[in-house]
């Protein structure tokens, strides 16, 4: 099987849908002539002209408002944002418009789009550069918010994202494009709203998404090693719809759960998730769920300020100690 | 009018019994006063009484189970009685249990006289070995679920967690109703004994005094002179690898857990398993702090073997490549400080292993043989103790082989 | 300043196309009239914007459009809807909350939405639809077809970002898009000149290169050739116009809004009133000759016959199941 990078792994998803539909564009800064801030986007305008791969001037809540116009009317709009820092000036569009179109033209007006781009901390972009969204988004009824930490799942959730009749939140994250992994050859979805488990355990679920796999996979390893407790990883790669099922099966075996996200931590994701497991896992609950978070604070500059500032494996290690009660 | 036979608190420390064997059968007769059973209290085999005339209806235990204080264990009624109510609700609830203040109708009818068994939460209990509770019982909701099921009072259990709260570990370490004894098993490698009522209070009281893993501790001084000899003899051979004193210590406590398979045995909580083979987990120190790498079937290995694989497993340990399997599954554990002139150490039990044994230096010392001030090659080992499964008397025995055999070492292969 | 179009002189061949400007004008007035009743009587809840003296610009700008054209506009949507030919039945039902209303009874006055009749939404949040005509322009030009997008949004729109983003984009990107402004004068309590360095909206296109006109807003023939000239270069060129239709509102701005408030005066409303295009425009049609009065009253009764029909069906209307309450949030 093919080794590629999360970010080709997204190029071929365009690339694909594209193809297989008219209808699909893709539009945004900086996604045709310069080749994509981030290169997703490279060669797409070549391949697809600049009516279907559109530059647009810096204007998110513009274009994002011309996206949902466009879907409105059947066509099947892409929307890259440079990065989910600059779609708050589009969160009007994205939320009053996108995610409620359908509910206030009682069930006349779906609206088929996908918002995409990366968000969350990358390295010393400092506070208006480093936000993760995901809770925001995924707060609201009517949206999908999608968030893969692989190139596989990238690839394949971009393709049901296009695909889906909803308006879906992709969220991507600069410092993932690079990340390989295996993605094979030829047709395959990955269906919205199914979390995976990355790795199977017995003793504490790790509930994580996107960039936060990496930090569960390295803090299973360090636990593993050190104190012989084998971890179980559900990545979420959908926060809505979420799969509370996954969370709650792995719960139900382990008694303990830690979360782990990227963003802050009042009323996160985590805060959702907890919600979920003590409704639904309470008699299962061996010890209080704990979450690991961005810290709760603006991004800092400074590099060992944001190295704190983020989830990492060293506290996801130390949650876990504290719920086995092995500190 | 039905009486229910409850397991009664037989002794002021007593929270379960062993019925050992009914007196009486089902369907026979019962006078007040009669005995019922003999049940294995932790301090000693006592009999319990019928308190109620009838017949003996129906018995919810069989011979050899283990139950807790305060479950009812049998029913005795007139012959003809319609007993269908206490048989579907026996077993299926906790509300059979006597609890505090919990006067059954059964009880006040019978009058203050009729001496009631004694509850697991009245005040011996209270008295007993683990302290009850008082107010609301900190325990996690899992424990909770857990305690209801297999029918333990959370009261009486001495949570670990953080604020004494209970978790799913301490129920699962309270309980062994019928439903938990660990069948006892036979593996390849070892055996699994049940816990008798002396050894599971000797655990408990000792585990409240001193920590989860009440240790003890007992040191011997060995001449070396002769596994000094033994070992420069053996390094003389060209081509082999070196031997060290490590080696042969491993190899004498190896075929010393042999002959003492008492103290080769891992804490479970509910049994202790007996071991057949000999695994010695070695303690390596590595840059980041200790790992104890497994040399398997240490018993069966040469000393060549011994030297060879201990070296290589010691390489990898401080290199950090072993793998999970290669430093968990020993029975009993040797740590030596010799190399840095330590004379003398206690070492701290690797959980669930029973045993370790501290090594310090071999140094020239003074000392009389018979009767006259020498010197000779001395060291002192001290073994660490987990009193659960290991009392002095057993510990002392081991380690006396241990010394026999340094101090001979031509008993290695005796 | 941008000329102001004028209607040109009436033509009776016409005559059948005027009457049915008047016919639709009317039926909004009394629309409106009902749905104030309705309000008063706790029928209707929530926001409720009326239209009452803007019907000119409803009723004029679509009659210069063809049925598979996109319409969107703002909260104040009812004339819209009904110029766009959406039945009394179906809009003044999804006023009452009902589930045989355009949008279920689940969008309400703000937001009637019919994509049989391509009215593809009524807005509330000011000035935020404006790119979702842009978008809806962006598609037409996207598949090569010839219809066009026209949008309606009041004249206080025009100081919020999304109208000059929007605007940028079809003027750079030449989108058959038509944006309407309907300067009543007043963003709720606001004056347009106390809140807008530049009174005149049509001017504002200038900053893009984009063609304008300013229209007399209570002339239904002004707004309609205007508008039609629009759809010419919409059609046929692939490029955006933006229209500014002087326009007043004889209601308050919403129905907790008194008539004339503090921020305007009854001379004014009063002054205003002189140009109810309504009334100019029925005159207009009876000098000319091409309706008597006796038509003008037939018409009237009828509107009044299908307004008793729309509130009757509104009231007898069933409220929506319970259900409701979560279908329409997906797509399954």
């Amino acid at each position: 099987m093919p080794t590629i990078t999360y970010r080709d792994a997204l190029n071929q998803a365009l690339k694909e849908e594209m193809e297989r539909d008219a209808n699909v564009f893709l539009m945004g800064e900086e996604v045709g002539v310069y080749q994509g801030a981030y290169k997703v986007s490279r060669g797409l305008l070549d391949a697809f002209g600049e009516d279907r791969v559109v530059d647009t001037p810096i204007t998110e809540l513009g274009f994002a408002g011309v996206g949902i116009g466009a879907a409105m009317v059947g066509l099947r709009p892409v929307i890259e944002f440079m990065t989910w820092n600059f779609a708050l000036l589009a969160i009007d569009q994205i939320v009053n418009s996108a995610a409620k179109m359908l509910y206030m033209s009682g069930g006349q007006i779906p609206i088929p789009i996908v918002f995409r781009g990366p968000g969350g901390a990358a390295l010393q972009l400092a506070a208006q550069h480093s936000q993760a969204f995901d809770s925001w988004y995924a707060h609201v009824p009517g949206l999908k918010v999608v968030a893969p930490a692989t190139p596989y799942d990238a690839k394949g959730l971009l393709k049901s994202a296009i695909r889906d009749e909803n308006p879906v939140v992709f969220l991507e994250g600069e410092m993932m494009y690079n990340a390989k992994g295996e993605v094979p050859e030829g047709e395959y979805t990955v269906p919205l709203g199914e979390a995976d488990v990355k790795l199977e355990g017995s003793d504490v679920t790790l509930v994580c998404h996107a960039k936060t796999v990496t930090v569960a996979q390295r803090a299973a390893q360090q636990l593993a090693e050190e104190c012989g407790i084998a971890a179980e990883i559900v990545d979420l790669r959908t926060i809505r719809p979420l799969d509370t099922d996954a969370i709650i099966r792995s719960v139900a075996k382990t008694n303990r759960c830690v979360v782990v996200e990227e963003g802050w931590p009042f009323c996160g994701i985590g805060a959702q998730i907890v919600d979920y497991i003590q409704l639904y896992a309470f008699d299962h609950l061996d010890a209080p769920v704990l979450r690991v978070t961005q810290a709760d604070v603006p991004i800092p500059y400074n590099k060992r300020l944001e190295k704190a500032a983020k989830p990492s494996p060293e506290r996801v290690v130390e949650a876990v100690k504290q719920i086995t009660y092995l500190d | 009018m039905a009486t229910k036979v409850y397991m009664e608190a037989l002794s002021p420390t007593m929270e379960e019994g062993r019925i050992v064997k009914w007196l009486k059968q089902e369907e026979e007769p019962v006078m007040d006063g009669d005995v019922l059973a003999e049940v294995e209290t932790d301090k000693a085999i006592m009999e319990l009484q019928a308190r109620g005339e009838g017949t003996l209806r129906k018995v919810f235990a069989t011979e050899g189970d283990t139950v807790e204080v305060g479950t009812v264990i049998g029913v005795i009624a007139a012959a003809d009685e319609d007993i269908g109510e206490i048989l579907a609700t026996v077993g299926a609830t906790e509300g059979e249990r006597r609890a505090d203040g919990d006067v059954g109708p059964e009880r006040a009818a019978s009058g203050p006289d009729t001496a009631a068994p004694v509850a697991v939460a009245g005040p011996h209990g209270a008295a007993a070995g683990a302290p009850m509770q008082r107010g609301r019982v900190k325990a996690s909701p899992l424990a909770r679920r857990l305690a209801k099921e297999r029918q333990v009072d959370l009261r009486v259990i001495q949570g670990t967690g953080p604020g004494g709260r209970v978790v799913r570990r301490d129920v699962e370490s309270a309980v062994s109703g019928p439903r938990h004894v660990h069948a006892p098993a036979t593996g390849a490698g070892y055996e699994d004994a049940p816990l008798s009522q002396i050894r599971k209070t000797i655990a408990n009281r000792l585990s409240q005094s001193i920590g989860p893993v009440p240790h003890f501790f007992l040191t011997s001084e060995i001449d070396m002179e002769r596994t000094a000899e033994a070992r420069d003899e053996l390094n003389n051979v060209p081509d082999a690898p070196r031997i060290s004193y490590n080696d042969i210590i491993i190899k004498v406590v190896a075929q010393a857990l042999r002959q003492h398979p008492e103290c080769n045995a891992w804490w479970q909580d509910n049994y202790i398993r007996y071991f057949n083979e000999v695994h010695i987990s070695v303690a390596v120190s590595v840059e980041e702090g200790l790992i104890t790498p497994v040399l398997r079937n240490a018993h069966l290995k040469s000393l060549r073997e011994i030297a060879a694989e201990g070296r290589e497993l010691a390489q990898r340990a401080r290199e950090r490549k072993l793998k999970p399997e290669e430093y968990t599954g020993g029975t009993f554990s040797i740590s030596n400080l010799g190399m840095f002139d330590v004379d003398q150490f206690t070492a701290v039990i690797n959980p669930p292993e029973a045993g370790i044994l501290a090594v310090g230096s071999v140094a020239d010392r003074p000392v009389a043989v018979e009767g006259t001030m020498t010197v000779r090659k001395r060291m002192r080992v001290t073994m660490s103790c987990d009193h659960r499964v290991i009392d002095g008397a057993t510990g002392a025995r081991f380690l006396q082989t241990v010394k026999r055999m340094l101090e001979n070492p031509l008993a290695i292969v005796w | 300043m941008a000329q102001t179009a004028t209607a040109s002189v009436l033509d009776t061949e016409r005559a059948g196309f005027y009457r049915e400007l008047l016919r639709q004008m009317c039926l909004i007035r009394r629309f409106e009239e009902r749905t104030g009743e309705s309000y008063a009587l706790g029928k209707i809840g929530g926001f409720c914007h009326l239209y009452i003296g803007q019907e000119a610009v409803a009723v004029g700008a679509l009659a210069a459009l063809r049925d598979d054209d996109y319409v969107m506009g703002s909260y104040r949507d009812h004339g819209h809807a009904l110029a766009r030919g959406m039945s009394a039945r179906e809009v003044m039902a999804e006023l009452y909350g009902k589930v045989t209303g355009c949008s279920r009874g689940k969008g309400g006055s703000m937001h009637l939405f019919s994509v049989e009749r391509q009215y593809l939404g009524g807005h509330a949040i000011v000035g935020g639809h404006i790119p979702l005509v842009a978008g809806a322009a962006f598609a037409i030009k996207y598949r090569g077809e010839d219809r066009v997008a026209l949008g309606f949004f009041g004249e206080a729109a025009v100081n919020n970002g999304a109208f000059h983003e929007a605007l940028n984009m079809a003027a750079v990107w030449k989108l058959p898009a038509i944006f309407v402004a309907e300067n009543n004068r007043y963003g709720m309590g606001t004056a347009m000149e106390r809140a807008s360095a530049v009174y005149d909206v049509a001017t504002r296109a200038c900053s893009y290169d984009m063609d304008r006109e300013m229209m007399d807003g209570m002339d239904v023939l002004a707004v309609y050739e205007a508008t039609a000239r629009a759809v010419a270069r919409a059609r046929d060129h692939r490029l955006p116009t933006l229209l500014e239709a002087r326009t007043y509102r004889f209601m308050g701005h919403s129905m907790s809004d008194p008539i004339h408030g503090h921020y305007r005066t009854r001379e004014e409303i009063e002054e205003q009133k002189a140009r109810d295009p309504l009334h100019t425009f029925g005159d207009r049609l009876i000098e000319a000759g091409i309706m008597s009065s006796e038509d003008h009253e037939e018409m009237e009764r009828r509107i009044g016959k299908e307004l008793d029909d729309a509130v009757a069906f509104a009231e007898e209307s069933a409220e929506p199941d319970p259900y409701e309450l979560y279908t329409d949030v997906y797509v399954d």
